[in-house]
């Protein structure tokens, strides 16, 4: 079984001529960066692979993870994980709901509970469980949607530009947790952006659209 | 939700053509149209049907216009909105018989200023309310059309980008309003275009509003048409089915007529904006809309308050400012009464207002899952229930269902109910649920959260505020309806609407009072509920505080 | 409109032979009224009339088991229609309607169209007490009731004058024509079709006519305009005189009397002789009003009750008929605390104890004595009413 995120001839157009073609395998613990201007269809490929795209727009090709095919799968059961720039905690539950809401059903309260903790503690940020995610400064959210994901246990993970709304200093801190978490789960991740900083630091391959 | 407004369409198209075998008449024959044409009144009903519905849905449209043009952002705006929007909830009925209490001769503003200021001891014979020309019913549609069109504008001025583009205007030296007029205006306009021409065919065909405030020599085309349907000579009603046709084409023209008018102002407009004139008269015409504002705002706030005085008062003689002793006798006398209808109105609103957001939200679901668009062609689909006259098709559904051996009651008149409170639910919410950010959506399917499981635990939650808001939008609605409640209940379903204008005709000031109270409050207190509950549940949620 | 009627209840099936009950046999009536529920379709305008029906519904309920709801209804015509219109659906057997208050034409429109249940009004026990020699319980405008309804209250036309600024009774309906333009905008009607809008009409003509006897028989196209045309001449004359100059009419007759005490209006019409008393009692009305009838008396009628045939509470309905004939019920309406309605009950045919509860009801200071009240003038043929109605509206309720 192969291991990794695998894009096996993926095009997608929009009514006309490809916008994008992809053919590229990501392993565990490996990074692919898509680069390219905004408006070239980066975070179309991303939601082919969330299984979110809009219906106008055509797909072909195929999605593999750990050696499943999940390219005609329910978009919550594909096991992707994602990441957009702003954290999109969901506002009305508390930071540890937030983080409750990635965990897998089943185990007792205190089992979750205990999880959620050790996860907030994992990231600095031991005792806000019960605090509104509003009132938190943007790295600390940055640290909670990413713990959240990684509470969902994902096969993979998805950047969609994840750091660009992060101010330089917590830029690089919040950047290099992202990928030393993923790689210490061996993760395969794809991540898109237009920041040469971002897919420098990723140290992966590199495929720039839109030349 | 067509399918009853073309049932009763042709239910109405057969016996205006002489067809009503059930009465064992058949035709086809213009005789009905014969007969409605030698109807005397017929010329000044018709009239008054046009002049009411353009009067009052221009003056409403002109007043928003130059409020929001003059004063959106500002603190007066706020202030004037926040007045608005709960007045909106306001029934009609109950607006009216305010109205009519308020500027009688011998009202509570000639109370207040006699005899002092004018002199007066005994009200004056002047003819205010059911006035000839009906300017009184004019009136009393555009304090109640200006709450909803300022309402419809603000929602549209969200996405009309209007602030930056005034600010723009204003650097190049444009007045405030001018260069609102000249910039956002016709962006705004487009969007809020459907509402309008809602606005336009409600005022045509009213019929609660008309029986408080209107003529009565003759009355308006659509009372003139519920009078012949429930006269007891059968052959009135084919009479009746011949006027409500009319009705139609004299909305449908009207409508014409309005599109018109937009395509000349569009083309004055143009060259107005071409002249590049600044605005000279900006500060005047932004004082005089802001003081029609709030004068429509007042006239509705003072019409509750002396509904309330009435409610209370006994011995109440002109032209003493205040009865001379207030008591609860009539309220111990109508309580029972107005228990009972608030009982049946608010099982029957109940029932309608979930019904309607239950299918919006399926609706909203459906395409947000399946990615489907509704075009603009299926928004105006939805406007349709609105944009028919109810004169026109109720009676037709009426006879129908009757043919058809649906038993009268509580039931249809659900049905009826929902024709109208599906497309207010469905515009309400639409917005909001849309304009969730899907990522929400994308975070929690990458959660492992089933289509379902996002839809109640993170869209519904994070909505709740605009979704209770439509609730309760329906609740009002249902609250304020007459003739789907009167025709298809078949008098059997007693709603605090119903009882309310059925009082009219006695003239009971005090009975008016109580029961036009209780229908404000059932339609009030949901949209009260809609702001209270999220604040409450989502306290602590700051996030939420504004969405 | 009796043409239409006659010509609908020609084309329309036989109705079915369903075993009503027999009002003779008043057990059988008792025991079957118990459980049902009774809509009685009544004219919903006056709060007076509207509690003295909620309390008829608890006193038949308490008594008998009947249910009774209120259909409060702004005209009578309503219920007619209804049944119509469930007649023509081929609802034979329980109609939206079992009891309607009922009067002059829509009862000859019903009765003509086989559209009501009866004989029974006859048969009641209470139609033993009930003044059918002195009072106009067995023809409702000229047409023979046949027991097809059963009366509940008598009405007489009297006027309502505030005292404190009318002070003098007027003696004829030329007497008030007169005042009336001596006194621009002081008096109105209720806008006909209106019930008591067109009894004012009739009342005028009755009033002028030099001999009201041709009003007995059913109006013709020869007597018709000849017979009519000195009521529209006195309309001429006293609408400009009018309230509002004639522009606008109250609906209905309570709609009045809120006019009366803002001092509107110091003249005004009542069908009821206690109204008035009643409205003071409920500070609707200065307690300076009083009321009168003219020199040659004035119009007077019973209000009545009938049954839907198809109605499928026959038995509650009749209990509610009889009950409303009851001794209690009848001075309960006749006090004007209450309703202030005339009984149609024969103080001679009543018991010693319930005639005492008669003659202790203060009938209050506006309301006249059944010796003022004077000679009761019959109501003209229904015909005149609906052709005079129908010519009012075209000439005055269509303002020029």
């Amino acid at each position: 079984m192969d291991k990794g995120l695998s894009l096996r001839d993926v095009t997608i157009s929009k009514g006309g001529p490809p916008l994008l073609s992809v053919n590229h395998n990501i392993g565990p613990g490996e990074v692919l960066t898509v680069m390219g201007p905004s408006g070239v269809g980066k975070s179309t490929l991303l939601a082919f692979i969330t299984g979110t795209l809009a219906p106008d727009f055509q797909a072909m090709g195929e999605v593999l993870l750990d050696g499943h095919d999940i390219t005609h799968a329910a978009p919550h059961q594909r096991r992707v994980g994602i990441l957009f720039q702003d954290d999109l905690l969901f506002p009305h539950l508390s930071v540890g709901a937030n983080l409750a809401f990635g965990l897998q059903p089943g185990g007792t309260t205190e089992a979750r509970r205990d999880k959620v903790n050790e996860a907030l503690a994992e990231v600095g940020l031991t005792g806000f469980a019960d605090r509104d995610p509003a009132t938190l400064s943007g790295g600390q959210k940055a640290r909670v949607a990413l713990m959240r994901m990684l509470l969902s246990e994902p096969c993979g993970l998805l950047l969609d530009e994840p750091f660009s709304r992060l101010d330089a200093t917590l830029r690089a801190q919040v950047r290099d947790m992202v990928f030393d978490r993923a790689k210490a789960r061996s993760l395969p991740v794809l991540m898109v952006t237009h920041d040469a900083d971002d897919a420098r630091a990723a140290g992966g391959a590199i495929i720039t659209l839109g030349d | 939700m067509l399918g009853p407004v073309v049932a009763g369409l042709w239910g109405t198209f057969l016996p205006a053509f002489g067809h009503l075998p059930a009465a064992g008449i058949t035709g086809p024959s213009l005789d009905p149209f014969r007969y409605l044409f030698d109807w005397a009144g017929l010329p000044r009903a018709m009239m008054l049907s046009i002049t009411t519905g353009l009067i009052a849905t221009g003056v409403s449209l002109l007043i928003v216009m130059l409020i929001t043009a003059g004063w959106s952002g500002t603190r007066p705006f706020r202030l004037l909105e926040r007045l608005l929007s709960p007045l909106l909830s306001v029934p009609h009925a109950a607006a009216a018989f305010g109205l009519a209490f308020l500027i009688a001769p011998s009202g509570w503003l000639s109370r207040l200023v006699s005899p002092g200021l004018t002199g007066w001891d005994r009200p004056p014979d002047l003819l205010i309310i059911q006035d000839s020309w009906g300017l009184t019913m004019t009136a009393g549609l555009i304090i109640k059309e200006v709450p909803f069109l300022l309402l419809i504008t603000l929602a549209a001025l969200g996405q009309a980008d209007a602030q930056r583009s005034v600010a723009i205007s204003q650097a190049l030296g444009y007045g405030r309003l001018t260069g609102w007029l000249k910039t956002v205006f016709p962006r705004v306009y487009a969007q809020i275009r459907p509402p309008i021409y809602v606005v336009l065919a409600y005022s045509m065909s009213v019929v609660d509003v008309a029986v408080i405030l209107g003529p009565n020599t003759p009355p308006s085309l659509s009372v003139q048409i519920v009078k012949w349907m429930s006269d007891p000579d059968l052959a009135m009603r084919l009479e009746g089915a011949a006027g409500a046709l009319l009705q139609l084409l004299l909305v449908i023209g009207a409508l014409v007529l309005w599109r018109l008018g937009e395509i000349a102002a569009g083309i004055i407009g143009r060259r107005w904006i071409m002249t590049g004139r600044r605005g000279r008269f900006d500060a005047v015409t932004a004082q005089i809309a802001l003081g029609l504002g709030a004068a429509c705002a007042l006239a509705v706030l003072l019409g509750v308050v002396v509904l309330t005085i009435w409610s209370f008062a006994g011995y109440w003689g002109f032209p003493d400012a205040l009865p001379d002793q207030l008591t609860w006798r009539n309220w111990m006398r109508h309580g029972p009464g107005t228990l009972e209808a608030l009982g049946e109105t608010a099982l029957i609103a109940s029932v309608v207002a979930l019904a309607a957001l239950i299918l919006t939200i399926g609706c909203l679901e459906a395409e947000y899952r399946y990615g489907l668009h509704i075009s603009q062609r299926g928004i105006w689909l939805l406007y349709l229930p609105l944009l028919i006259p109810q004169t026109a098709f109720l009676p037709g559904l009426q006879t129908l269902m009757l043919g058809l051996g649906a038993d009268v009651g509580r039931g249809p008149v659900m049905l009826a109910h929902l024709v109208f409170v599906l497309p207010y639910v469905f515009l309400s919410l639409a917005d909001p649920f849309r304009a969730w950010d899907t990522r929400m959506g994308t975070i929690a399917a990458a959660l492992r959260s089933s289509p379902n499981g996002v839809l109640w635990r993170v869209r519904l939650p994070m909505l709740l505020r605009p979704v209770l808001t439509a609730l309760a939008v329906g609740l009002a609605v249902s609250v304020g309806q007459y003739l789907p409640t009167l025709l298809i209940g078949g008098g059997r379903v007693a709603t605090l609407t119903t009882e309310a204008v059925a009082l009219a005709s006695g003239g009971d000031r005090r009975a008016i009072g109580v029961y036009g109270l209780m229908q404000t409050g059932a339609a009030l207190i949901p949209f009260a509920l809609a702001l209270l509950v999220p604040a409450m549940v989502w306290r602590n949620r700051k996030g939420l505080r504004h969405g | 409109m009796m043409k239409h009627l006659a010509v609908l209840a020609a084309l329309l099936a036989p109705l079915p032979a369903l075993a009503d009950p027999d009002p003779a046999n008043w057990d059988t009536v008792k025991a079957e009224a118990e459980g049902q529920t009774v809509y009685w379709n009544a004219w919903g305008g006056s709060t007076t009339t509207n509690d003295f029906i909620a309390w008829v519904g608890d006193r038949v309920a308490e008594d008998y088991g009947v249910t009774l709801e209120h259909v409060k209804l702004t005209d009578t015509a309503d219920a007619v229609t209804r049944v119509l219109s469930e007649k023509q659906a081929g609802e034979n057997d329980d109609g939206a309607i079992d009891m309607i208050w009922i009067n002059g034409a829509n009862f000859a429109a019903m009765k003509e169209a086989d559209l009501l249940f009866g004989p029974y009004a006859e048969q009641l026990p209470n139609w033993s007490v009930v003044d059918a020699e002195g009072k106009t319980v067995q023809t409702d405008f000229t047409v023979p009731t046949e027991g097809y309804e059963s009366p509940w209250a008598m009405a007489q036309v009297v006027f309502v004058h505030d005292t404190a600024d009318m002070p003098d009774r007027l003696g004829s309906m030329q007497a008030l024509l007169e005042w009336a333009q001596a006194n621009p905008g002081r008096f109105s009607y209720p806008q006909p079709p209106d019930f008591l809008g067109t009894t004012f009409l009739k009342q005028v003509l009755v009033d002028i006519l030099p001999d009201p006897s041709v009003l007995e028989v059913a109006a013709t196209d020869e007597t018709y305009d000849a017979v009519t045309e000195p009521l529209w001449a006195y309309l001429d004359a006293l609408t400009p005189n009018l309230w509002r100059e004639g522009k606008a009419y109250p609906a209905t007759g309570t709609a009045m009397f809120p006019l009366i005490a803002d001092g509107e209006i110091d003249l005004s019409i009542s069908f009821s002789p206690g109204a008035a008393s009643t409205a003071i009692a409920n500070s609707e009305l200065p307690p300076t009003v009083r009321t009168f009838v003219l020199d040659k008396g004035t119009i007077g009628n019973a209000s009545f009750v009938a049954i839907p045939y198809n109605s499928g509470s026959k038995a509650g309905a009749m209990i509610v008929a009889n009950f409303l004939m009851s001794p209690e019920a009848q001075a309960r309406a006749q006090d004007p605390e209450i309703l202030g309605y005339g009984t149609v009950l024969n103080m001679d045919a009543l018991s010693d104890a319930d005639r005492a509860v008669f003659e202790g009801l203060d009938l209050g200071v506006a309301t006249l004595s059944p010796a003022e009240l004077g000679t009761v003038q019959a109501e003209p043929h229904p015909s005149w009413m609906t052709r005079i109605a129908d010519d009012w509206m075209t000439r005055y309720g269509v303002a020029q």
